[in-house]
């Protein structure tokens, strides 16, 4: 790969200073790159994460750099983002327009290398951040919410996957959008609330549906019997107090596993010591 | 289970194991909605919801966090859904037996998850040079190589825990010696308890939410009174 700049027309002004406009993308190449990106992570591996996945979603813009595809500046910029790079998945889209942008004005190799991997740390922490320990837990405990009400299993469904992927998205439109619009001066334009604070909103409000739900799919799921119901409630907060401190490697799905072995295992003794 | 229920399961677990990881992320894949549609290809949607309830709060505790092993719960919970959908959610035992197979087959699900990790990066070394040099055909080619194989894991992965637990379920339940109604309130138990834990580690670190967690408890439990 070399680290030469390329000599585009547009070289010259795009190195040193961002046009106030984009350069135009065809809509069916952002189409085209907004459907890769939900493959983003099909080929994750150790040995580059996110890597290929980031070279296979800019591939359709970068068919626009001098010499079309298959021209040198195409195979070097190919082979410069389909290397190491790590991030949320859904926030990688802000990665792959703003990346797209900065290829097709002409960018220096190494500044695109700089920022890339500048990118992968915020784009990862934020990410994980808001959808992985807000967005879902939120989304999971108001399906679960909706299930101790009484709600069936359309009405579960359609609430979980619809409001889920209105965010998730919707998250995805925005980081191509908001990548492609600002370039190599995207960092700007992550300091948007809702990346800032939105995790913490989100927590609280999760907590709170977290404390309605777990009673309400509880009584759903054991049924009428309220001595029942009473006894596995106060269980349940005596039990969850533990897990809560278990180390990181018993996780609670390993015990729970454990558990519900030795009950199968009880309940069979049982029928042989019956019969 | 009928011929037609095992491929036609066979092929949706496929499509929900590809879902966690590799294409699209819809949370297709998460417990409760996975079981639902398994329940539902068995014609008990309302088992499935059970059994994706229950689940879903066993799988609170583990976020798809990158690099980071976790269960692999989207073919896990359609076999999961299948099996009490099946039988029927007041089989006795029905519900203990199918989070059991559930949460085992969640759990070696994570570790196939891994295996293709691996080979993925194998193929990646093997077309190091092509994407290095920019070959479109190494960096598309590997993509859905990608694809292709994690379809193909999660579709095994379905088949095989069906025609492991169905029989064995099957077994089990002939000779559960435990009273019903206990052995629902152990697994849900179980289950809330895991979610219990969960919760409390996710917010806490979180300004203020331990309150907003212990008002909706209070909430939750004045409106559970009622219904």
């Amino acid at each position: 790969m070399t680290a030469q700049r390329r000599t585009t027309p547009t070289a010259p002004q795009a190195a040193h200073a961002a046009p106030l406009s984009p350069p135009t993308l065809p809509v069916i190449i952002r189409v085209q790159i907004a459907i890769r990106l939900f493959m983003i992570q099909s080929a994750w591996n150790y040995e580059l994460l996110l890597g290929n996945g980031v070279g296979f979603c800019i591939e359709p813009a970068l068919r626009r750099l001098p010499g079309g595809k298959g021209g040198v500046a195409y195979r070097e910029a190919l082979a410069r983002e389909s290397q190491y790079f790590n991030a949320h998945p859904y926030l990688a889209a802000v990665a792959v327009g703003a990346l797209a942008r900065a290829e097709l004005e002409g960018a220096q190799p190494a500044r695109i290398e700089r920022f890339r991997t500048a990118l992968c740390g915020p784009l990862g922490s934020v990410g994980d951040r808001l959808v992985w320990a807000g967005w879902l837990p939120f989304c999971s405990l108001l399906a679960l919410a909706a299930y101790g009400l009484g709600a069936g299993p359309v009405a579960v469904l359609l609430l979980f996957l619809g409001l889920y992927n209105a965010g998730h998205v919707g998250l995805r439109a925005w980081g191509l959008s908001v990548g492609w619009r600002n370039g190599m001066r995207v960092a700007s334009a992550l300091a948007v609330p809702v990346l800032r604070e939105g995790p913490a909103h989100l927590a609280r409000a999760a907590a709170l549906v977290a404390g309605i739900a777990l009673p309400l799919a509880l009584g759903r799921a054991i049924g009428p019997s309220r001595a029942v119901l009473g006894a596995v409630v106060l269980i349940v907060a005596l039990m969850g107090t533990l897990a809560a401190r278990l180390p990181a490697w018993l996780q609670g799905w390993r015990l729970a596993l454990g558990v519900l072995a030795i009950w199968i295992a009880y309940s069979l003794a049982t029928y042989t010591v019956v019969r | 289970m009928p011929d037609f229920h095992l491929v036609s399961l066979t092929a949706v677990g496929a499509v929900l194991g590809l879902d966690t990881v590799s294409f699209p992320q819809a949370m297709l894949s998460r417990p409760i909605v996975a079981s639902t549609i398994g329940g539902a290809m068995v014609g008990d949607p309302v088992a499935g919801l059970l059994a994706g309830a229950a689940l879903e709060l066993v799988a609170l505790e583990t976020l798809p966090v990158g690099a980071s092993r976790y269960p692999e719960w989207g073919s896990a919970s359609i076999v999961g859904g299948a099996l009490l959908g099946s039988y029927g959610e007041t089989a006795p035992g029905g519900l203990s037996v199918t989070l059991f197979a559930a949460i085992a087959t969640a759990w070696i699900g994570g570790w196939t998850m891994v295996q293709m990790r691996g080979l993925n990066g194998l193929m990646a070394r093997r077309f190091r040079v092509a994407i290095n040099a920019g070959s479109p055909t190494a960096v598309v080619g590997l993509q859905f190589a990608g694809l292709l194989a994690d379809l193909l894991r999660g579709g095994l992965l379905t088949l095989t825990a069906l025609l492991v637990f169905e029989p064995l379920m099957h077994a089990t339940l002939g000779v559960w010696g435990a009273s019903p109604r206990y052995s629902r309130a152990v697994s849900i138990g179980v289950a809330a308890s895991v979610a219990s834990g969960a919760v409390w580690k996710l917010f806490r670190g979180t300004a203020g939410a331990r309150w907003y967690l212990l008002c909706g408890l209070a909430l939750g439990l004045v409106v559970m009174t009622f219904l």
